[in-house]
């Protein structure tokens, strides 16, 4: 599948610092300036995957709203755009751990000394979803875990947790660990990557998003903050309601 | 073979805090000066603008402003019978990348050292007996007193502006400051930051208990201010993307907003950035620095030749720099021999959160700095009598939640399960009622024989070289210290009115996933005697006279605060020395 | 041989020498310490570096600055002593007819490029000690291509209409009413510092609209504001002292000089002496207001309620919740020309591109402004800007979103 140069780039929010500003200069005499220099974000736009395939994002889809269910005061993950922001970063340099320390030998050791796998998150996702999808289909009559009915997704959910349930060839329990890691970082990001659609995760808990002054209200003692969240572009009172 | 650039006078390696320092006190001396910069320049109107700054997932959970493993990392293993394995993706710590170094996205917390924290090794015995410390400890007196780099002190805080209320002026006992601080001469430039709720909370439940609060010591300006070099400064508007992240609005003490604006228009300074010092270049005799080779992005080596060289990169990048040069005999923990990689060590940290009833409170977590909080001292170094209790050091501990940023701040109360409805729910219930200090209770941690940091067998960097090792793991003194303090804080926050605790105290194995600060200490440590230190009282190199080596590298041991009004009150000192006397006589300034 | 014979031969001689090395002139007097170092004085006050120097160079006044005009752009000649390329070879009354009437040795008209306009109320003596300083820099070989406009406007001969019909000859006339300071203050601003070339408003030709002398001109993608004593757009809020100060250092409490006037700032006014601030500031602040009586626009009109929620969660990081900024450091929006000035175009600018503020000796730290063109479309863009020039009890025209799509796409052809 090969991806157009451009949407790929939309997909990126997060720029990897090691190709920017990479060139070595010589700074004397005064401050560097140039206009438009820095490197603002791009928001992700909605579409078809990046990453996923279209049986892959369904169930991610599926996975995030039992990670976080919807209710009737906030969306659940799927509609909160978890999925969406979990595609985009697969496809950018978090999906590649890029800037890791890749040399071998690759050897296991203890907990404390961190993940010595060479299977970035993206290799990850791809083949644990593809072992979740053949257990599924062997263990529920050929069903996906997008079709299983709410309890029973939850139930593998936890025996999975609980190392009841094993996948084949995958490590069910530390997907799942990096499943919801991912899915409540996306519910809870700037709405410019994907998840926290409408900004509803920081609603939810009484965010008010990305602001700078607080000047006024650090004396403020236990009153709740009045101003709604506002992302990283801003929010829908920043235009003009001629 | 390199390209031979034009001689300088100095350089520089490395342009954080202390190289910054130490360009701008040698320019003034009329020195020719080129600071080497492994990372991008940086600067907050175009690389942290006030408008996209504040992005958790960019620079808290990606780590923009980081230096990536794959540029260079190290390996780890607890203990020495252990294979190290690569740091692959950083975990308990995370090293900077840019000109303004950890400068740019620390906390800006501005702790001084006590005065018995310098004569560790000294004072501990006087009081306990040389028998209370354990057999394999190694700590080691400074070399230099409080006395002697209070100036030095002085001279920080007033280039940084820094917000605080004096405890000790003169040896007056200033009520609101910590009445266990070392004598200050003045007080602080600005006056201390005010504080948010759950911060005065705090204050007043430790205040209820006997303990004497006091506001931490912040970068984060209280108020406008300009610094002696006419640098001009704004207020922190507690926006709560501080540490971690640039400041986006001038308001945190940086070489960026105090130094680097003045320097970079003097005539006799240059930078070059991304720049990567490879090594440090020794004549024949090995004694005498000749400059350094570096690389630049392009991969084109070059020599820079300069009279005195300034080993200015943080800790590890020092000690590293130490070891591929060839410069010191190499630390050998068995037969407890050499200098370079001994005595190095973190810092202890937990903390302890607490859940309230959020009908009751209301923190508003995301109006914060990064040096915001009350912070209590009784139990931090000899502040305390050890005796009873088995172990020596301590730390601070405070209220010191520094934001609310989201994806790190749902907290939900122990128990609760990680997933599903309960989690939204708990999540959604307790965001705003909740106090998470962060790093709470902020420990000492003393050097051993068997924590130290040597060339790797196996791991190679880019350029083929081997990675630097560290062995490192908490002993029990440390463990003992943590469960002690963290049990002090938690009083503290069930008096505030918690109703759940969550104590998070800090466990061994030394876990190299976990963050616990950037404060990695040792490894060129100073001291007075060359057969168990690196550099000498003023920094400088023991082996070759023409390199003084700055930062927390010089540490024989870490205290129970944030390093860096410490390093840079050396880096001041240092500057002094080699102002005042090397210059004028180049050679060793300290005869064993 | 007689003494006086000999004498004769020695000056003579000295004279041909001096000739030769390009200090052309028989007179010794123009050697004279005090005149050079007047006529080095003037040079900066007259800025002749700034056009006449392309900085990354380092060629001092041998020109082949390319200077942005609305007709097109224009090449400045080399002013060193060179004989070949520069004007050594110039007699004083050439260099005097060029920067006070306009007109080359060789008869061609200047294009007001060169500001003669503003020149010709120097008096002669002032043009003459900027000549003999002039001798004294180092003779650079530069030749410089003269006529790089485009057509029709590289046909000199046309300069003849325009100076008929925009260029009144004549040194400065003082105002007897008037006090020394103001004088000297009006001498500076309308002749050697010729402020008016970028702050006076100028017709389709090119020539100065008298009529509104100082209130403001549109050039190189900004707004050089009014520089009158209007309160709103002028300068009636700032002190004698915020004037001498800002040009002195760059900064004052309420704002800071960015985009060309930094170049002046550096190059010429922060080198002025203090009384010839003073001076100026006198003179500026004596210049009449303007006859304006818009009211601010209400609050509850939807570009001030969009604007406002903007402001205060964007643009108040720096400019505080108040509008009112930090002093010498980030400007104070409520009280700022730049702001409130009926083109609107510096503010766009700055919102849409950033900037730097200048650093001078006094005032090193050149706080930036970073760009918000990636997060502000064109109505938002309008409404905070048409915001911040109607809180804080202040009055200006609305920004519309056109004005700042057009500003979008001209400034992204700038390099600047």
């Amino acid at each position: 599948m090969t991806m157009r140069r451009r949407e790929f780039l939309a997909g990126t929010a997060v720029l990897l610092l090691s190709t920017m500003k990479s060139r070595a200069t010589i700074i004397s005499g005064g401050l560097p300036w140039a206009p438009d220099a820095g490197t603002p974000p791009i928001p992700v736009r909605p579409g078809p995957w990046h990453y996923f395939t279209s049986d892959e994002g369904r169930a991610v889809e599926a996975l995030a709203d039992r990670i976080i269910p919807p209710d009737p005061q906030t969306p659940g993950g799927k509609d909160s755009g978890c999925a969406v922001f979990i595609d985009r970063q697969l496809a950018g340099p978090y999906g590649r751990s890029e800037g890791h320390y890749n040399q071998p030998p690759f050897m296991p050791g203890t907990k404390q000394q961190g993940s010595q796998s060479q299977k970035a998150p993206a290799a990850i996702y791809r083949d644990a979803l593809g072992a979740l999808d053949r257990y599924c289909q062997s263990s529920y009559q050929g069903k996906r875990f997008a079709d299983l009915p709410d309890e029973q997704k939850d139930e593998l959910l936890k025996n999975l947790e609980d190392e009841k349930a094993k996948l084949e060839g995958v490590d069910g329990k530390s997907f799942f660990a990096l499943l919801i890691k991912d899915v409540q970082t996306g519910f809870f990001a700037d709405p410019i990557y994907g998840g926290n659609v409408d900004m509803v995760a920081w609603e939810m808990i009484g965010y008010p998003g990305a602001r700078y002054n607080y000047l006024d209200w650090v004396e403020r003692h236990n009153e709740r903050f009045p101003l709604p969240p506002v992302s990283l572009m801003g929010r829908a009172d920043w235009s003009p309601k001629n | 073979m390199p390209k031979k650039l034009p001689k300088k006078d100095v350089v520089i390696i490395g342009l954080g805090w202390t190289g910054s320092i130490l360009a701008n006190e040698l320019t003034d001396e009329g020195l020719d000066v080129i600071a080497i910069e492994r990372g991008p320049w940086r600067d907050a109107p175009t690389e942290f603008p006030p408008n996209y700054a504040q992005d958790e997932l960019r620079y808290r959970i990606r780590h923009e402003l980081f230096l990536r493993p794959e540029q260079n990392t190290f390996t780890f293993r607890n203990k020495m019978n252990q294979t190290a394995l690569p740091i692959r993706d950083w975990g308990s710590f995370m090293p900077p990348n840019g000109v303004g170094g950890g400068g740019v996205h620390w906390n800006a917390e501005t702790f001084r050292f006590l005065p018995t924290d310098f004569i560790a090794r000294t004072h501990l015995t006087e009081r306990y007996g040389a028998a209370f410390l354990p057999e394999d400890m190694t700590i080691q007196d400074f070399g230099v007193t409080y006395d002697d780099l209070e100036p030095h002190y002085d001279a920080f805080e007033y280039l940084c502006g820094t917000s605080g209320t004096a405890g000790n002026l003169r040896g007056q006992i200033q009520e609101g400051g910590n009445p266990f601080e070392g004598p200050r001469s003045r007080p602080y430039p600005t006056p201390a930051q005010k504080q948010p709720f759950s911060h005065t909370l705090f204050a007043k439940a430790a205040r209820e208990l006997g303990y004497k609060p006091y506001p931490q010591p912040s970068g984060n300006l209280s108020q406008a201010y300009t610094n002696p070099l006419g640098l001009r400064m704004g207020p922190c508007t507690y926006c709560g993307f501080c540490e971690w992240f640039g400041c986006g609005n001038y308001s945190k003490a940086s070489p960026q907003t105090t130094i680097l604006p003045l320097l970079v228009r003097k005539s006799n300074f240059t930078a070059r950035d991304n720049s990567e010092v490879l090594h440090i270049n020794l004549d024949r005799s090995g004694k005498h620095a000749t400059g350094v080779t570096f690389v630049d992005t392009g991969g084109v080596e070059w020599e820079q030749p300069a009279d005195l060289v300034i080993l200015s990169a943080y800790t590890l990048f020092n000690v590293q720099m130490l070891l591929h040069s060839k410069i010191g005999m190499p630390y050998d923990p068995v037969a407890n021999k050499g200098v370079i990689g001994r005595n190095f060590t973190h810092q202890t940290i937990s903390t302890v959160n607490g859940f309230f009833d959020n009908k009751k409170f209301n923190f508003n977590p995301f109006i914060a700095s990064g040096a915001i909080g009350m912070c209590i001292d009784e139990f931090n170094g000899d502040n305390f009598d050890h005796g009873p209790h088995g172990f020596v050091g301590g730390g601070y501990m405070g209220q010191v939640q520094t934001n609310g940023r989201p994806i790190q701040s749902a907290s939900v109360p122990p128990g609760t399960p990680k997933w599903g409805a309960a989690w939204k729910n708990a999540a959604r219930d307790n965001y705003l009622s909740t106090v998470r200090p962060g790093t709470g209770v902020h420990g000492s941690f003393y050097s051993y024989r068997d924590v130290y940091l040597d060339l790797d067998p196996t791991y190679t960097d880019r350029f083929g070289r081997p990675l630097m090792r560290m062995t490192i793991d908490f002993h029990d003194n440390e463990l003992k210290q943590n469960a002690f303090l963290t049990d002090k804080f938690a009083e503290i926050i069930r008096a505030m009115g918690a109703h759940t605790l969550d104590k998070q105290y800090r466990k061994g194995p030394y876990d190299a996933t976990d963050y616990q600060t950037t404060h990695l200490n040792g490894g060129a440590i100073m001291g007075t005697d060359p057969a168990t230190s690196a550099i000498n009282r003023y920094l400088q190199s023991w082996d070759v006279p023409n390199l003084f080596v700055m930062g927390a590298s010089a540490f024989p041991q870490n205290a129970g605060y944030n390093p860096t009004d410490t390093v840079a009150a050396l880096a001041f000192w240092a500057a002094a020395a080699i102002r005042g006397q090397y210059l004028k006589n180049p050679g060793p300034l300290v005869h064993a | 041989m007689r003494s006086a014979a000999k004498l004769s031969i020695a000056i003579g001689a000295a004279a041909a020498w001096l000739a030769g090395i390009g200090l052309g002139g028989a007179d010794p007097d123009s050697q004279a310490f005090d005149q050079i170092e007047k006529g080095r004085y003037l040079t900066t006050v007259a800025d002749c570096f700034a056009c006449h120097t392309v900085p990354e160079i380092g060629k001092p006044f041998a020109g082949a600055r390319p200077i942005e005009t609305p007709f097109g752009v224009i090449t400045s000649s080399n002013i060193t002593p060179d004989n070949d390329t520069g004007i050594g070879g110039w007699t004083d009354e050439q260099f005097d007819d060029a920067v006070r009437k306009g007109v080359r040795p060789d008869g061609s008209r200047l294009y007001p490029a060169m500001p003669f306009p503003a020149y010709t109320k120097m008096s002669r003596d002032d043009v003459l000690a900027i000549r003999a300083y002039l001798k004294t820099v180092e003779p650079l070989h530069q030749p410089v291509k003269a006529n790089t406009l485009p057509f029709p406007f590289n046909i000199r001969t046309a300069m003849r209409v325009w100076d008929a019909l925009y260029f009144t000859e004549g040194e400065f006339q003082p105002d007897s009413r008037q006090s020394a300071v103001w004088n000297r203050g009006a001498y500076l601003v309308q002749g050697p510092g010729h402020c008016t070339a970028c702050h006076t408003p100028k017709t389709v030709l090119g020539g100065d609209k008298t009529i509104d002398n100082l209130r403001g001109f549109n050039l190189q993608g900004w707004f050089a504001p009014d520089i009158t004593g209007d309160n709103n757009q002028g300068l009636g809020q700032w002190s004698e002292a915020d004037i001498t100060t800002y040009l002195k250092t760059g900064h004052n409490r309420m704002t800071a000089a960015i985009g060309p006037m930094s170049e002046e700032i550096v190059n010429a006014t922060s080198q002025y002496s203090d009384s010839d601030l003073t001076a100026i500031a006198t003179y500026l602040k004596s210049q009449p207001q303007r006859q304006d009586n818009t009211a601010p626009l209400p609050a509850n009109s939807p570009a001030m309620i969009a604007g406002q929620a903007i402001y205060r969660d964007q643009c108040s990081a720096c400019h505080g919740i108040d509008g009112r900024g930090v002093a010498m450091l980030f400007p104070s929006l409520a009280q700022s020309a730049l702001v409130h000035a009926g083109d609107p175009t510096s503010a766009i600018h700055l919102v849409l591109r950033g900037g730097r503020s200048v650093a001078t000796r006094q005032e090193p730290t050149a706080p930036g402004m970073p760009s918000f063109a990636w997060q502000l479309n064109d109505d938002q863009v309008a409404a905070v800007l048409t915001y911040i020039r109607n809180a804080w009890q202040t009055a200006g025209t609305p920004v519309s979103p056109d004005a700042v799509g057009k500003a979008r796409d001209q400034l992204r052809a700038r390099s600047d």
